[in-house]
């Protein structure tokens, strides 16, 4: 089994099957590795402070803040308030994606035509996960794309294209304040995000051997 | 009821209520004419009759309104230095709003310009930009937040003389019940932002004075606009001008539109995303 990018006591191992949601509020100081098992598998991911799920990720403050368009390590997962919510602490990728969203029924019939309506997609898996929380479709806003590549090209035209990770990858994200982390194992097969063929994930949470990590009490819940 | 020489003329209610009326009637550079045919500024070509809404929004000003589908709405930069950061709402179900990613993933393009269409985050169209002479906006990088603008400027309240576009959209939200929850990302025509190769930064700020933007509405919606300084504007000092709205019905428009007839041919998202409205719009006896 391919541990936790960062040491720690496990307090949470879970498998993501294929097409699924999952959640997890992981506590501040503790650290989420997010494993890419068979590779090129796009996780969409967003985030709410715990405490007040009106604070969420922002895409847009998180890019312009750090001026560049992906994320790796050293990546501050901000708030639109601007505040941090997670730090990207360990990648083995090197690019993920900010600015592809998530993919729905109804976004499939504009991408690839009406007959891919009856197709799963992430905003299905984000809207029931996330009303296990309380929330609702005004939750929601531009999420990652953990594993995905959307290069923009000097015309502006961008797309998601072939992946960059690989079986075993790993991402590892820890928490600056206790943050509701909401996961949708995309389901797409219209095109590479997936290297058309959705395939499970590792949700581990740690919490860092270091004696002076105020990791509160180290509660997950799902 | 007496009164001596040295009174205020606003001692009294009839005084003060005086004093009130005689204000009426004054304008200023800042304003929303009312009715919106009496606009001093309406664009040539377009009769003041046919407007619906006309207003010169300050630096750092912000305004909302309801309108109907087929409305042209035109944003102009008269001055060179306004930035309109908006949000889309459906005025009858405004859960479905401005999605700004698949605004830039489904059409292939990041770049807004002629002919893009603003979709939500279900497959419709919102509104499509039918007219552009700037070329010089932003879809990636946001409006400005109370922090920010805090840091940069050591102020970001709405009465300041640096508001935040987040503050702005949060007043402007409120008055249409709703709130934070309501604000995601959102785009701004007027200072342009670029990817350079390195996935980095490049604001390109604005092409100048006197451009101007078109958007048709596919759906009856809820406009919020904010004008302030881009958050990547790299001048020291707030710089942000005057904004001016107009918007009339232009319903022929979107038969142009889609036969196209008005920007030429679009490309098979965008006749997608119509389709799902027009599709939408006809179940509920709307079309």
């Amino acid at each position: 089994m391919v541990p936790a990018l960062v040491d720690g006591a496990v307090v949470l191992d879970e498998h993501v099957a294929a097409r699924a949601a999952w959640s997890a509020v992981v506590a501040a100081g503790d650290v989420l590795t997010i494993v890419d098992l068979a590779g090129n598998q796009a996780v969409d991911c967003l985030l709410y402070a715990a405490a007040d799920t009106g604070v969420r990720y922002s895409a847009q403050e998180t890019i312009r803040r750090q001026g560049r368009i992906t994320l790796t390590t050293g990546s501050v997962l901000r708030a639109d308030t601007g505040d941090a919510l997670m730090t990207v602490v360990a990648d083995e990728v090197g690019v993920h994606d900010t600015l592809g969203g998530a993919c729905s029924k109804e976004s499939n019939t504009l991408r690839y035509g009406q007959h891919t309506r009856a197709q799963h997609g992430c905003l299905e898996n984000f809207l029931l996960e996330g009303s296990r929380h309380g929330l609702g479709a005004r939750d929601l806003a531009s999420n990652i794309n953990w594993f995905m590549n959307v290069p923009v090209d000097p015309d502006g035209a961008l797309g998601i294209v072939d992946g960059l990770s690989g079986p075993g990858k790993r991402v590892a994200l820890r928490a600056d304040v206790d943050t509701l982390v909401l996961v949708s194992n995309c389901p797409q097969i219209n095109n590479p995000c997936n290297a058309f063929d959705p395939t499970p994930v590792r949700m581990i949470v740690t919490t860092p051997d270091r004696p002076s990590a105020a990791a509160g009490d180290g509660e997950v819940s799902a | 009821m007496s009164s001596t020489d040295t009174a205020s003329e606003t001692a009294t209610t009839a005084g003060a209520r005086a004093h009130a009326r005689a204000q009426h009637g004054r304008t200023a550079e800042f304003m929303r004419h009312i009715p919106a045919s009496t606009s001093p500024t309406a664009p040539a070509g377009v009769s003041p009759d046919s407007l619906v809404w006309s207003e010169t929004v300050a630096p750092g000003g912000y305004s909302s309104a309801v309108l109907a589908r087929g409305t042209r709405i035109r944003f102009t930069d008269p001055d060179g230095a306004a930035c309109a950061h908006l949000l889309l709402h459906r005025a009858d179900a405004p859960h479905e709003r401005l999605n700004v990613a698949d605004t830039v993933k489904v059409p292939w393009q990041a770049y807004l310009g002629n002919g893009h269409p603003l979709l939500s985050g279900f497959g419709r169209a919102l509104a499509t930009i039918v007219a552009d002479t700037s070329g010089a906006h932003d879809a990636l990088t946001g409006t400005s937040t109370r922090a920010g603008n805090l840091e940069r400027y050591g102020a970001a309240a709405p009465e300041s003389a640096s508001p935040a576009g987040r503050e702005l959209f949060t007043l402007a939200a409120l008055k249409h019940g709703l709130d934070r929850r309501d604000l995601p990302p959102s785009v701004s025509f007027f200072q342009g932002v670029r990817v350079r190769s390195d996935g980095s930064f490049d604001w390109i700020g604005s092409a100048g004075a006197g451009t101007s933007v078109d958007l048709l509405l596919h759906v009856d919606a809820i406009v919020l606009v904010a004008n302030t300084a881009h958050p990547l504007d790299p001048r020291p000092a707030f710089t942000c001008s005057a904004l001016l709205i107009h918007a009339w019905p232009a319903p022929t428009d979107l038969d142009r539109l889609s036969e196209g007839n008005l920007l030429g041919p679009l490309g098979p998202e965008h006749r997608q995303a119509i389709a799902n409205t027009d599709a939408d719009l006809i179940a509920r006896g709307q079309l």
